[in-house]
């Protein structure tokens, strides 16, 4: 698989480390805890464009978001999540 | 002899000896085994699968299921080799398989007599019952007749290597599409890389007597191997098979760098895996001759009839000199003309009832039977008689058998793609590909020369373009199409076994069966009856099966439809994907700044990680580890010790909001910090739990070092890495991991302070100017840049001294002038252990900051990572396991289980376990850290050691978790 950086442009995957799925925005310290419980557990798990969180840990170390196929692998894009 | 007397493009000149079943024979430079046994007359080179039956030569590459040979010897012993793609070398060594005692006489063959018995699903339905049989009976038993060569049982003795490129245009296949197709985009400028399986580039150009252009079809294919090796950017690998197709254009590879040789020569790998990414890929793998089922089929002399072509024209051998051609198109009469020109006496028998007169006339001097098919074969090792379905028998030592074309279109269904039947070519044809790969020449269905070459050259021009480098189309010079009539003709039904898997077994009735018992579905159908699941993924095997299916089924063959191609296209040798990565080379091994110079004080080494870690330092009349790991820990306590912690990860967070940042990631405040002072730390996972522990240091308001466990060094800077770009893009703060950059020592003891002022000449080091947690930046005496910190890993008096790597040996034999006494990594945890503070046991994934005693550095004041999930309910269960210590009289080991005295050893009665546990010469005596139930209320208490594992069962004392200074003093006097 290859993943374009925005910063080093097409790469190997072998490149990045990834979490998986693009986790939900951190709740407020003082949210219930079920929506902590959401935050740290739930996730989506698609057929098709799924964001996903990847790091280009042999590269630039920018946490990129990425927009991947489930189906096919194909890439859609990949933003850096700082951006 | 079979070999004839001129042609082919073998070396006559250069003779080659080898043996096969340890009888020599001897073959010509440019031989495969397959070529170099049939010119020696040698016919039968394997039994089969399932019954044993005796098996030749059927094909002419990698398509070959029945000739299954072990190569070499020893170390070097390689089962399941195909003899056609095994090129000769001088003193090659091969055995057939699968056969006892010999192969001429096989006890197994018996199976062939308990055919109706070994049918399809033959172990489905037998090994069935008792459930209690199958692991001491039916087991041993199919294992010991299942497989076909034995693997070697010492380490692999050669050398693998991995290689990465890049191209435009990766062409896959190097016969007459391929190398068209590789011209053309070569011509428009690309960067072409042309891979081939076999040994000679040229494909089918070197199998049959063909033209182009007034030349012969083989001096064309090296005229355009000669141009495309002019091209800088064209790299042309032999030898070399595309097994996979994989996500955005990356290809797999196995380029067989040696294998044609005794052993490799010195430096060079046996075998080297490539990755190519390509923009572009034309498939040209060809296509390969598929048998017809009838009764016998697959009789040593029975053989694809385009496979003898091979064999006359390229090996000039004559594989039979009596010779039956049984053909259901136009192809099999080229056979039939080829075998007549090289003297041999020729029968052909068409299943159509009219070829063109043209094709009759060519193979003129040959018997011509049509509309005729062949119902059986006669002989016992090898053929010797042909009988028709209207009862002719015809004496013959050949069988050429011409049923069609499966075009090589695996690589095209890799993602899943399933190919279209065509009813006019009666095959199956590409109806997509993978992104970026194009289909050219008879893969694509195109069968004829002509039209490969057209096709090919087209194909590598828009792939050329496509990947940015438009051209001009190919000038191709004058071909032929030959006539590629064909009629479908799958299974001629008869009495007896009509293969259809050779490598498997599989027979007409099997798969018949198969769709009687309601395996109608091909994905069920192949399972059920193993067809096309063997070595060669059913390349000869998986048409002719569909279409019996489709038969027996009332279905068309496009209703039945095909199984998926997946990767790899043939089979690949572990060690080709692995590399260098093997052994000691599995990862690398990094190395301390002071490793040579521990080293050089007698340290045996551990490794810890990637890491190799000083263990301890013997010294002269210690009688095994314990009397050094005393030695040194004692020191610590009564005079002066130091340890490389180099290893420890260090990580320096800059910028106006590094602070802001590390309260996020620490459990406890880090914003309070004052410059010049250093904080313990914790970290938390987002789930509550405890992530890792470690120092703080504050060199001033924006710049910090944090030192991180070694295991978790680069997981914390990935998390703080994490924290900022993903949790808290807006501050303003940079990270960079320093651990190789400063070699740190650990300088620990009472008289630790005595030997640092030493070094460090009018430094004023006393508890007013430097107090415990203290950091600064100093110089040593002679010039040398240091960081200083104060603090305490053991206990003692201790401060940590960072100097850059090139230094550190010339700091470590000062210390060692001074006194100080040099421990390992074991010392180091008995001092730990008898501190109390918490390690890799301890740090385990499950255990809170709560279970450990920190519960109290938990912030109250602001947000961190962690926080709000370590208030769940059970991370803040009073029953859950906490930290306690133990004091036991006899040998405590970690990973024991406690148990309440007199309670049965039982999962129910388990309270927890021990994490840590070593002799502490300080007590005299064992100790231990443990994670207990309900811990605290225990300390006081006895409590049962068991280990079951290592057979050990005693009582220990439970303490507090900390055996020395319990107020801290050694560590602030």
């Amino acid at each position: 698989m290859r993943i374009l950086c925005p910063y080093c442009g097409d790469r190997d995957a072998a490149e990045f480390t990834t979490i998986g799925s693009a986790p939900p925005p951190r709740p407020a310290p003082d949210a219930p805890m079920a929506e902590w419980h959401a935050f740290l557990h739930l996730r989506d798990n698609p057929a098709g464009l799924h964001a996903e969180l990847w790091q280009h840990s042999q590269g630039c170390r920018q946490w990129l978001r990425v927009m991947r196929d489930t189906r096919s692998h194909a890439v859609a894009g990949a933003e850096a999540c700082r951006s | 002899m079979t070999r004839l007397a001129s042609g082919g493009r073998i070396d006559r000149a250069q003779t080659l000896r080898f043996s096969f079943d340890g009888t020599p024979y001897t073959g010509q430079a440019g031989d495969t085994l397959a070529s170099a046994l049939l010119a020696n007359g040698v016919r039968l080179v394997g039994r089969s699968f399932k019954y044993h039956r005796p098996r030749g030569i059927w094909g002419l590459g990698a398509e070959e299921p029945n000739a299954l040979v072990e190569l070499r010897e020893g170390a070097r012993r390689e089962p399941n080799t195909r003899a056609t793609t095994a090129e000769l070398f001088e003193g090659l060594a091969a055995r057939s398989q699968n056969r006892w005692p010999s192969l001429r006489f096989d006890v197994q063959a018996v199976n062939g007599l308990f055919g109706p018995i070994l049918s399809a699903g033959f172990y489905y339905k037998t090994f069935m019952w008792p459930a209690s049989f199958w692991e001491k009976v039916y087991e041993p038993l199919i294992r010991r007749a299942a497989g076909l060569g034995r693997a070697p049982e010492e380490v692999d003795p050669d050398a693998y290597e991995r290689m990465h490129a890049h191209c435009d245009v990766l062409v896959i296949g190097a016969g007459p599409a391929g190398l068209a197709a590789a011209l053309a985009a070569a011509r428009s400028g690309a960067r072409v890389i042309l891979a081939d399986e076999d040994a000679e580039p040229g494909g089918r150009l070197l199998a049959d007597r063909q033209e182009i252009g007034g030349l012969p079809a083989a001096d064309w294919a090296a005229q355009v191997l000669a141009e495309l090796a002019g091209f800088r950017d064209v790299t042309l690998l032999p030898r070399t098979t595309v097994f996979g197709a994989f996500d955005h254009g990356t290809y797999g590879a196995v380029q067989r760098v040696a294998d044609h040789l005794a052993t490799p020569p010195e430096g060079t790998p046996r075998q080297r895996g490539w990755t190519i990414v390509a923009r572009r890929a034309v498939l040209a793998a060809g296509a390969v001759e598929r048998p017809i089922a009838f009764a016998g089929n697959d009789r040593p002399g029975v053989m694809s009839a385009a496979a003898v072509r091979g064999y006359l024209n390229r090996y000039a051998v004559l594989p039979g000199r009596r010779a039956v051609v049984f053909t259901a198109g136009d192809d099999g009469w080229r056979s039939a003309a080829d075998l007549l020109a090289a003297g041999a006496e020729v029968t052909v028998v068409e299943a159509r009832d009219a070829v063109a007169p043209a094709i009759a006339e060519a193979a003129r001097g040959a018997r011509q039977i049509l509309g005729a098919r062949v119902a059986g074969t006669a002989g016992g090792l090898g053929l010797a008689g042909v009988t028709l379905t209207d009862g002719q028998r015809l004496p013959a030592d050949l069988l050429a058998v011409a049923g069609g074309w499966n075009p090589l279109l695996n690589l095209s269904g890799h993602h899943g793609a399933r190919p279209r039947w065509d009813d006019a070519l009666l095959a199956f044809v590409p109806d997509a590909a993978p992104p970026g790969m194009a289909v050219a020449g008879a893969a694509a269905g195109r069968m004829t020369l002509a039209a490969c070459l057209a096709d090919g050259a087209a194909a590598g021009l828009r792939a050329a373009e496509e990947a940015g480098h438009p051209g001009q189309p190919l000038a191709l010079p004058r071909a032929d199409d030959e006539p590629a009539g064909l009629r479908a003709l799958f299974h001629v039904p008869g009495r007896g076994k009509a293969f259809v898997d050779f490598q498997h077994d599989v027979t007409a009735d099997d798969i018949a069966l198969a769709a009687r018992e309601g395996f109608r579905s091909v994905e069920h159908a192949k399972r059920y009856t193993t067809l096309g699941m063997a070595t060669d993924q059913g390349r000869t095997s998986n048409v002719t099966g569909l279409a019996i299916l489709a038969a027996a089924t009332g279905r068309s063959i496009a209703e039945t439809g095909t199984t998926l191609f997946r990767p790899p296209y043939t089979p690949v040798a572990i060690g080709a994907l692995a590399g260098h990565q093997t052994g000691r080379d599995f990862r690398p091994t990094r190395r301390t700044p002071l490793h040579g110079w521990a080293a050089g004080q007698g340290a045996s080494f551990v490794e810890s990680g990637a890491w190799l870690r000083a263990e301890w330092y013997a010294r002269p009349g210690e009688r095994g580890w314990r009397d050094s790991v005393d030695r040194e820990a004692q020191a610590v306590r009564r005079d002066v010790g130091f340890c490389d912690v180099s290893t420890l990860g260090k990580i320096e967070v800059v910028g106006p909001d590094a602070a802001a940042l590390l309260d996020l990631v620490y459990a406890n405040d880090i914003a309070s910090l004052k410059p010049g002072r250093i904080r313990y730390g914790v970290m938390l996972r987002e789930d509550g739990f405890v992530f890792d522990d470690g120092t703080c240091a504050r060199f001033a308001p924006d710049r910090f070092l944090l030192t991180t466990t070694t295991a978790n060094a680069a997981r914390v800077l990935q998390h703080l890495e994490y924290a900022h770009q993903v949790l808290r893009p807006s501050l303003t703060v940079a990270l960079l991991s320093v651990t190789d950059a400063w070699a740190q020592v650990s300088l620990a003891g009472p008289r630790a302070r005595t030997v640092l002022g030493g070094l460090l000449p009018g430094v004023a080091l006393g508890n007013e100017a430097f107090p415990h947690m203290s950091c600064a930046e100093v110089v040593l005496e002679g010039g040398m840049p240091a960081r200083l910190y104060r603090l305490s890993f053991s206990g003692e008096l201790a401060y940590e001294i960072g100097v850059p790597p090139d230094a550190a040996a010339a700091l470590a034999d000062r210390l060692l002038a001074a006194g100080a006494t040099p421990y390992g990594t074991e010392a180091l945890g008995v001092l730990r252990i008898e501190k109390g503070h918490v390690g890799g046991g301890e740090l385990n994934g499950q255990t809170t900051a709560g279970d450990l005693g920190l519960g109290r550095m938990l912030s109250r004041r602001k947000d961190f990572i962690g926080r709000a999930l370590a208030q769940r309910p059970a991370l803040v269960d009073p029953a859950r396991l906490v930290l306690v210590g133990l004091l036991a009289g006899a040998v405590l080991r970690g990973g024991s289980h406690l148990l309440a005295p007199g309670a049965p050893a039982t999962t129910a009665h388990d309270l927890g376990h021990v994490t840590s546990a070593c002799w502490s010469p300080h007590l005299g005596r064992m100790i231990g850290l443990a994670l207990l139930a309900e811990g605290r209320s225990r300390i006081g208490t006895r409590i049962r050691v068991h280990d079951p594992l290592r057979g050990g069962d005693t009582e220990a004392e439970v303490v507090e978790p900390v055996f020395i200074d319990r107020e801290g003093l050694r560590s602030r006097g």
